[in-house]
């Protein structure tokens, strides 16, 4: 018995990092959004747009880190698109948001139906685990690359955002617009910017979905993994670096139904499959409040009041 | 609250007499500044089309054929026009979980999980009544069933929003994945029917326990409940203090706080109300098409029915002619896939254009002078 428990923590630990990575992609893109004051709701479409497109893309070239690029271009272009509607006056980004996750989901499926039988190369993982003899401790941290470039990017992100000139300007267009069109900042095209950026790291996120873990594309590749994210954005209150801790949270919370499975315990797998949404929204019951918003929110950001 | 769309409910909210010239010619305003709310729609539509036509000529498709298809699948002949009336039912209902809580200032997306569950609930109530119950007594239990459920689930997200300040429009979504997954719980599980290897489900119906068409068509009654309802909730919204209400905590939340109006009220009936829509939606699905639960009810109409409500601007009267239309491409989605070779998620791509060139379009409420009357030029 407590092999097996052993067995469930350490596939858990190792769900944890790889079912962490895509959360903590699109919770950063979605981070540097909202710091400039706006809210992409859409990631969940760029999330899968993204896993399409990398796979198709290292289908045919043959190497999966272009197609972990073209994923990024792709989610910048989803992006740029959210971020320019949202430019003009009268627009709503929450629903903007919800058009273009249904849009992206919808393109990505037209487009990659021809991707679902061939299998493309795909991201290789560092095997981390060759101190042990135990194997599922080896399976465990085979961790791929992917998820120690978002922990880089999260603190350089958060550096960035507290030490440089463009993080300043970011953070003055999020906390106060009119305050930062007075410094002649242009905010439409700081939230462009920030949005587009957003979209490609959320595009990296969806090349890892379908590069290395799970590894494949199909239709139901994610549910709702991008939406999940920009829950917990608002959990992490706006910091990169709590973003990478609550993406690691959130990786072991969808890691408990596939662990368990993995020690033959299969009742209730749907349960544990809803894991992550009870969760997110336990966590968003507990961090909201009726009366006051957020703590450390941008004070432009239309969501959470 | 700041949060939802701007949604002018009628030509009052716009344009308040400005002297004897407006009141002479009141009705002639009213037409005037209304038709904007028609032709701006009308307009994104056009446009969202064209960029579909190039859309598939780029890909080497002919948007002729695409059109030709439609029509043939979705309104050229009484049958095929038939199959899209019963596909707009569900539609019909799910625009109205959009469109009730928008009026309240609420963007909810929950209507597909209120379907799902509304319509497992049905399915596994009916598992006990089954040749004990007479059917009609059997079905309205399900349907009442089904909208309680319905109404529960997304009236969860309006509480959430109330008393915590929870954001809704996340909140709902995740209610929908949650409940599906309670549907696949319990159908592959508990309440699997095991006498049918190939799909988990629920213990089929039987057909003396389905929901039958309206006499002289092959349409069943949601479609008459879902026009019915959307009525009846027209009615509630504009002709009721309960809906004028709901309207002055959409339009100034502060306001109706500080007018004492039961706000936290408000929001979870209009949410519950909401859900319950979607839910009989679910009722439908199952009790006139299905027979079953199973994972077929996640078919995507609650998200499209999202689509149809902003195309309504969320006006629970133009709502059924909308859904007739997306109902219909929704119909001729099986016909276009197979004579053109094209995807099955065409469909979904059309009504992502649909919906990014609608909210779009929402920049050029105000710009036009012809839908501005002429004694409140100096207004905005």
């Amino acid at each position: 018995m407590n092999d097996a428990i052993l067995t469930v923590l350490i596939a858990m630990l190792g769900g944890a990092i790889r079912v962490s990575t895509p959360f903590m992609f699109v919770a950063l893109g979605e981070c540097l959004t909202e710091k400039s004051g706006r809210v992409n709701l859409g990631l969940e479409g760029t999330l899968v747009l993204g896993a399409m497109v990398a796979y198709a893309a290292s289908y045919h070239t043959g190497s999966p880190w272009i197609g972990v690029l073209a994923a990024g271009v792709a989610g910048s272009a989803l992006g740029a698109m959210h971020g320019s509607i949202c430019g003009l006056p009268k627009v709503n980004d929450v629903a903007v948001g919800i058009a273009m996750m249904l849009f992206g989901v919808g393109v990505a499926f037209f487009f990659g139906k021809p991707y679902i039988q061939p299998t493309a190369p795909r991201l290789d993982s560092i095997p981390l685990g060759f101190w042990t003899d135990s194997p599922s401790l080896k399976g465990a941290l085979q961790v791929n690359s992917l998820f120690f470039v978002g922990i880089v990017i999260a603190l350089v992100l958060a550096w960035a955002l507290r030490n440089t000139r463009w993080g300043l300007v970011v953070r003055t267009v999020g906390d106060s617009a009119p305050a930062a069109r007075a410094m002649g900042i242009s905010v439409n095209l700081v939230r462009l910017l920030t949005t587009t950026v957003g979209g490609f790291l959320a595009g990296v996120g969806g090349a890892f979905l379908s590069l290395s873990y799970p590894g494949s594309w199909n239709q139901g590749l994610s549910s709702g993994q991008g939406l999940m994210a920009v829950a917990l954005v608002i959990f992490a209150r706006w910091s990169p670096i709590r973003c990478v801790y609550a993406a690691l949270l959130f990786g072991a919370a969808g890691a408990i139904g596939p662990s368990l499975q993995s020690v033959g315990i299969t009742q209730g797998y749907y349960f544990f499959n809803a894991a992550p949404y009870i969760l997110t929204l336990a966590i968003m019951i507990a961090t909201s409040s009726a009366t006051h918003s957020a703590r450390d929110m941008p004070g432009e950001l239309s969501m959470a009041k | 609250m700041s949060d939802a769309p701007a949604t002018p409910s009628s030509a009052s909210d716009l344009i308040q007499p400005v002297g004897p010239k407006a009141a002479r010619s009141d009705l002639a305003l009213r037409l005037r500044a209304n038709s904007e709310y028609v032709a701006i729609p009308l307009l994104a539509i056009a446009i969202a089309s064209a960029l579909f036509a190039v859309f598939l000529i780029a890909i080497g498709k002919s948007p002729l054929d695409f059109v030709s298809y439609v029509w043939r699948g979705g309104f050229g002949t009484a049958f095929s026009f038939q199959n899209t009336l019963q596909r707009s039912a569900p539609l019909i209902l799910t625009a109205l979980a959009v469109a009730i809580p928008a009026r309240i200032g609420l963007i909810m997306i929950g209507g597909e999980g209120a379907l799902v569950l509304g319509g497992f609930a049905a399915a596994a109530l009916a598992i006990p009544m089954i040749g004990v119950l007479p059917p009609i007594v059997a079905l309205v239990l399900m349907a009442i069933f089904a909208m309680l459920t319905g109404g529960f689930w997304v009236g969860i997200a309006g509480f959430l929003r109330y008393a915590r300040g929870v954001n809704e429009t996340i909140s709902s979504l995740l209610l929908t994945y949650i409940g599906i997954a309670i549907m696949n719980f319990f159908v592959e599980g508990a309440l699997r029917d095991l006498s049918n290897p190939n799909k988990p489900s629920t213990k089929p119906l039987g057909d003396a326990y389905m929901v039958g068409k309206i006499p002289g068509t092959d349409v069943h009654w949601g479609f008459a409940a879902g026009i019915l309802l959307c009525i009846l909730i027209y009615l509630l919204l504009e002709r009721t203090t309960f809906g004028f209400a709901a309207r002055v905590t959409g339009g100034n939340y502060r306001a109706a706080l500080a007018q004492g109006l039961p706000v936290g009220k408000l929001i979870v009936a209009f949410s519950g109300i909401a859900g319950a829509c979607a839910g009989l939606a679910g009722f439908f699905e199952v009790a006139a098409i299905q027979g079953r639960a199973n994972a077929s009810l996640a078919a995507g109409y609650g998200f499209t029915g999202i689509l149809v409500s902003f195309l309504a601007r969320h006006n629970p009267l133009v709502i059924p002619p909308v859904a007739i239309l997306f109902g219909g491409i929704v119909a001729a989605g099986g016909l276009v896939q197979r004579r053109m070779e094209l995807p099955d998620a065409t469909v979904q791509v059309l009504e992502g254009f649909i919906f990014v060139v609608l909210l779009t379009s929402e920049t050029l409420y105000g710009r036009f002078s012809i839908f501005k009357p002429t004694a409140s030029k100096d207004r905005t």
